[in-house]
């Protein structure tokens, strides 16, 4: 009994661990007063501001485009190379997987300054493209490796079933094939989104002077000092995932397919 | 067979160009200084000075993915432990904060250890003298132990909830207590998990920059900070690359470590 009550205890105090510096910055959110310190007031002033700030409207812009792009380049890319080094002898298949798992073992640092290292050797100017290619660099891996389990299945196997059908190779890719690894797609897409909205690291070192992403303008306004509007932005931040992830949840829920929270806990783990 | 796999042509001359070449280029701006193979770069690195930020950078990383292992260890078990609805709940919860951004979760402990901060005040409240939370190694640590905690929980979670619970109770039919099914069944059996857990932090914090800018003091508190330096504000990027392939060293050879405990069961990482 007594032992029951520890572990409960313990979880709570892993919690609040977690969720205690949210819920200040939240609190900070709606205070007027500018020092962090104390309390002067209920104000929604920050959020007026920070709907008003230029910088941190132009990163939110750039960080959806970014994302958004990124992923679906990725994901056309990623599934191509997928399927097509699932045909591919499986010594050739075990190097190239190599390669591709690299972006994902480096730490954001050393892709980061890799690219950038690149980037200017070749000539290129650092800035909206440069970051954008950096950003499908990262994300193609992840999509390959979610996509690569369901491929293995089966696939090349139904596929020529659809040939000998009278299928042509496209027909039985598109009919076939995809269909069978669209989970995979998708989840692909998403760790990408995902990781792209993220990321601060490799974006920090591929862009270029007046583009900047979310993570990039939080820094910086970070290690200018605290600033109140970024309380907002947390806030906001914050119910969204909260919003997002009942969401998916719910939805998964009402499917057939029912993606519990071990499976989010496994995809999460890619991420 | 009919062949697809042209399909992947595209993304081998990707690869090359963008993962393969890239790489390259940290190593030869490592070892070739004006136009000849020089290790100038790497002798430069065993200055005392430097030496010192990569034993500070190895010890800070190692004392915060203990304290992960040992914080996460428990919080794991008490998850799997948990009913199917109370457990997707947790884990939900768990995952909440890492889905914020990773700059707002290291931001948000510069507004409680501050000196005007939350812990502060309220230490001021009781009466007490303020302290200097910020800008030391302690306050690095807690970002990190906050910033990495998960990776920790979720892939030791993922072993323990897939493990056998009938030999669980077949040990302790045999006559084994609490304390000896953990031993001894466990903790073995959740090896996997814990060697990819500790890859998984280890790996984020030893190379961080941000939470040592954000919460640390000095200039040249990590490596990763080193490494940022000598590329944006020294333009040194030959001392920049043979740091980073130091950095790249660190990470294959802890990598190497664990792996050897993963022994090619499921979990986050599989390194080669």
């Amino acid at each position: 009994m007594v032992k029951k009550w520890i572990g409960r205890l313990y979880a709570l105090g892993v919690f609040i661990f977690l969720y205690a510096p949210i819920a200040v910055l939240i609190a900070y959110s709606f205070n007027s007063g500018k020092s962090r310190g104390r309390w002067e007031g209920f104000t929604l002033d920050w959020y007026r501001t920070l709907f008003h700030n230029q910088q941190i409207s132009s990163a939110l812009y750039y960080t959806l485009i970014i994302a958004v792009l990124s992923a679906t380049i990725a994901t056309i890319i990623g599934v191509a190379a997928a399927i097509g080094l699932s045909r591919m002898k499986p010594r050739l298949q075990k190097a190239a997987m190599n390669v591709n798992y690299l972006p994902v073992l480096n730490p954001d640092i050393v892709t980061g300054i890799a690219l950038m290292l690149f980037f200017v050797s070749v000539g290129v100017r650092l800035g909206f493209g440069t970051m954008l290619l950096a950003h499908i660099v990262f994300n193609i891996p992840y999509v390959i490796l979610s996509v690569a389990p369901r491929l293995r299945k089966s696939s090349a196997r139904l596929m020529e079933a659809a040939m000998d059908l009278g299928a042509t190779p496209l027909q039985a890719l598109w009919k076939v094939v995809l269909p069978e690894i669209f989970p995979g797609i998708m989840s692909g897409f998403l760790i990408a989104f995902t990781l792209s909205i993220d990321d601060f690291v490799i974006s920090f070192f591929t862009t270029g002077s007046g583009v900047s992403n979310l993570s990039i303008e939080i820094y910086s306004m970070a290690r200018r000092g605290i600033k109140p509007e970024i309380n907002a932005l947390s806030t906001l931040l914050f119910f969204s995932v909260l919003l997002l992830l009942i969401g998916i949840n719910l939805l998964s829920k009402r499917g057939s397919k029912k993606k519990n929270g071990d499976e989010l806990a496994e995809q999460s783990l890619m991420v | 067979m009919k062949k697809t796999s042209w399909l992947a042509g595209p993304y081998l001359i990707w690869m090359a160009l963008f993962i393969v070449i890239p790489l390259l280029m940290i190593l030869v701006y490592a070892v070739i200084q004006d136009g000849t193979v020089s290790l100038a770069a790497f002798l430069k690195f065993m200055q005392p000075v430097y030496l010192k930020v990569l034993g500070r950078s190895l010890w800070l990383a190692l004392l915060a993915t203990a304290i992960c292992l040992v914080m996460g260890y428990p919080a794991a078990m008490f998850i799997a432990g948990r009913e199917k609805a109370v457990r997707n709940l947790l884990l939900m919860l768990f995952l909440v904060p890492m889905w914020m951004n990773f700059l707002l979760r290291t931001y948000a402990w510069m507004t409680l250890l501050g000196n005007n901060g939350l812990i502060n005040r309220f230490l001021g409240f009781l009466g007490l003298p303020a302290m200097d939370l910020m800008y030391n190694d302690v306050a690095v640590v807690l970002g990190m132990v906050y910033n990495f905690l998960p990776f920790m929980v979720l892939p030791i979670y993922t072993v323990l909830h897939r493990m056998d619970r009938s030999l669980i109770e077949a040990a302790r039919d045999l006559g084994a207590n609490s304390a000896g099914v953990f031993a001894k069944v466990t903790l073995p059996l959740s090896m996997p998990g814990i060697a990819s857990g500790i890859t998984m932090v280890f790996m984020p914090a030893v190379s961080t920059f941000v939470i040592s800018r954000l919460l640390g003091g000095g200039q040249y508190m990590l490596i990763g900070n080193l490494v940022e330096q000598q590329f944006l504000v020294q333009g040194d990027w030959n001392f920049g690359s043979a740091i980073s392939m130091i950095l790249i060293v660190v990470i294959l050879v802890s990598m190497g470590i664990m792996s050897r405990f993963e022994k090619g069961e499921q979990g986050g990482v599989t390194p080669w």
